[in-house]
């Protein structure tokens, strides 16, 4: 038996309660892959600078519900979806057939499981969105890609290297400039995809230092099966179940008093 | 009788079978080296075979300068290789320009239904049909429907159509190849699918491509059959007028190419027109190997930039 409390003693940062403003709204939102129904009935807020973590047992949906948010299903034959994600202040719908899935694209941002860099330079990853957003200028795209590497602490580990190829890099250095480079374009929202799943525990609690220092300026959603590390790092979480949302709320609320037994038993790992 | 597991384990002689092993494994390497040492020695007997016959001719200058002529010692291959130089470009354009992009549009665009896999299989298929089919399709369509005339620009489209399937199978499977977490980085970041395209499934994907194209450039340059079929001449004393001088001239000349030339020398009953055709087909030779030497090297230089 796992005692959760015991997880949130190691959070990264004490959160001030509070509300804050809601970034996107998931509402009635159901997902289909062909006749498969993926997501049912999805409703939940993501907060604004905060860190929502989506936890779940494999096959739950939840890399499909974070893949939803930045319009990925629609690079791939038969995905459907149903229902609204409300991005504010705009209150555009994301997953509007008739919102081109470029522009969600363009606003949020995405770091997948594993490390995917282009067989590039590690200048060129990180200044492809801003290249391919019409910036020419040579020296902003300097200093962009300084702040970028700063800013995902990987800048002093490559600075002397910035025109070798990404693929010289270690695995964590590899998923670090991966955030760079969707840092780079000052995303408003980041998706993460168990980042850490293919890394070792030191460039896994790196990226972790990481995740919360990024939510003083972008909000971010985590999709992770590791549920310490949702304890460690969100201040919010989600738990799925069966393609549904079982429980949301604050993430210490969710680990010391949740409301569902299903979510309880989760937490404290009688399955998963 | 039978045994238990355990006791037939038991039994088992590791030794003997460890050795028994071991030796067919060194067999097998032997009799792989045989072979390669085969081939190799088949073709530089060939490549030598023909420098030794040809190599009166190839020493003199002006073999490479002169027309063919009925006196052997006078003949040369300029009007040839000039002509195979022609082609070749016109092949290379029409394989580059139809298949590349119909790969690109069957991998990426395309479906992945039941028609899909159908065309898939056809074109793989069309890299078995006979050369001269390819010639008769030609006559047909270029000389006799479009009134192109024996000239470059038909064998150029001829040679261009032989080579489709390689380039486009070569280039779909090297497009595959590329991971789909590498599109996934880029549409996440915002970019199209024509960006995705050219920013990086192309460039990636490039050594492959290249490879395609040198491969079916390499069957296409020895190519005679077809080239026949479509009224290539034997005997031709003039050279097409320079692209940059006469650009339509030069498409609508008669032509002939090395392979040909060849051909007419070696069914000649004088022997030393058959050091001729040695001669020409040493410098055929010379042609293909340069032609791959230059793919290798792009390959190479697009390896180290891209490496996986």
């Amino acid at each position: 038996m796992v005692n959760p409390a015991k997880m949130l003693e190691e959070r990264k940062t004490v959160q001030s309660a509070g509300p804050s403003k809601v970034k996107l709204e998931v509402k009635n939102f159901n997902f289909y892959y062909g006749s498969f129904h993926a997501l049912k009935n999805i409703n939940f807020p993501i907060h604004e600078k905060k860190v929502t973590a989506i936890i779940g047992p494999s096959g739950c949906g939840k890399t499909t519900l974070l893949r939803a948010f930045n319009r990925m299903h629609d690079l791939y034959p038969g995905a459907r979806y149903e229902g609204e994600i409300i991005m504010h202040p705009d209150g555009i719908n994301l997953v509007d057939p008739k919102t081109d899935p470029l522009r969600v694209r363009m606003r949020i941002g995405m770091v997948f499981q594993k490390p995917n860099p282009f067989p590039k330079s590690i200048y060129e990853n990180v200044a492809y969105g801003l290249k391919i957003r019409g910036i020419k200028n040579k020296k902003l795209l300097d200093e962009a890609v300084e702040k970028a590497l700063r800013g995902a602490a990987l800048w002093e580990e490559v600075k002397d290297r910035l025109q070798t190829n990404a693929y010289a890099l270690s695995g964590g250095q590899q998923q670090r400039l991966c955030i760079a480079r969707a840092i780079a374009v000052e995303p408003e929202v980041l998706l993460f995809d168990e980042p850490t799943s293919a890394l070792d525990p030191i460039s896994t609690a790196k990226i972790e230092d990481l995740i919360v220092e990024l939510k003083q300026r972008v909000t971010i959603v985590i999709v992770t099966h590791n549920m310490q590390q949702a304890a460690r790092i969100s201040d919010y979480t989600a738990f799925m179940y069966l393609g549904e949302l079982v429980e949301f709320g604050p993430t210490e609320k969710i680990f010391t008093k949740p409301e569902k037994k299903l979510t309880e038993d989760y937490i404290t790992g009688r399955f998963g | 009788m039978k045994q238990s597991l355990e006791a037939k384990l038991k039994e088992f002689d590791v030794e003997g079978y460890t050795h028994g092993v071991r030796k067919r494994d060194r067999l097998f390497e032997i009799a792989g080296l045989i072979a390669t040492l085969f081939v190799l020695t088949f073709l530089f007997a060939v490549s030598v075979d023909l420098l030794i016959d040809g190599w009166i001719r190839l020493k003199e200058p002006s073999f490479y300068t002169s027309f063919p002529s009925r006196f052997p010692d006078q003949a040369g291959i300029l009007s040839a290789w000039v002509g195979t130089l022609y082609v070749m470009a016109g092949a290379l354009f029409w394989a580059i320009v139809l298949g590349i992009p119909a790969g690109i549009y069957l991998e990426e665009y395309g479906g992945k239904g039941k028609i899909a896999r159908i065309i898939e299989v056809n074109i793989s298929n069309l890299a078995a049909v006979p050369s001269i089919v390819y010639g008769l399709l030609a006559l047909g369509v270029f000389v006799y429907r479009f009134k192109f005339g024996e000239s470059v620009l038909t064998a150029g489209l001829t040679l261009g159509l032989l080579m489709l399937p390689v380039v486009v199978v070569s280039t779909r499977e090297s497009i595959r190849r590329i991971p789909r977490s590498i599109r996934e980085a880029a549409y996440a970041l915002g970019a199209t699918r024509w960006e995705t395209l050219v920013h990086h499934i192309l460039p990636y994907s490039l050594g492959g491509i290249l490879t395609g194209l040198i491969i079916g450039a390499s069957r296409a340059i020895g190519e005679t059959a077809p080239l026949i079929t479509v009224g290539a001449l034997t005997f031709i004393a003039f050279l097409p007028p320079a692209p940059w001088e006469d650009f339509i001239g030069m498409l609508k000349s008669p032509f002939t190419v090395l392979p040909i030339q060849m051909f007419n020398w070696v069914s000649r009953p004088q022997e030393e027109f058959h050091y001729n055709a040695a001669a020409a087909g040493f410098v055929l030779l010379v042609l293909a190997f340069l032609m791959n030497s230059i793919a290798f090297y792009i390959r190479f230089k697009v390896r180290r930039k891209y490496q996986w």
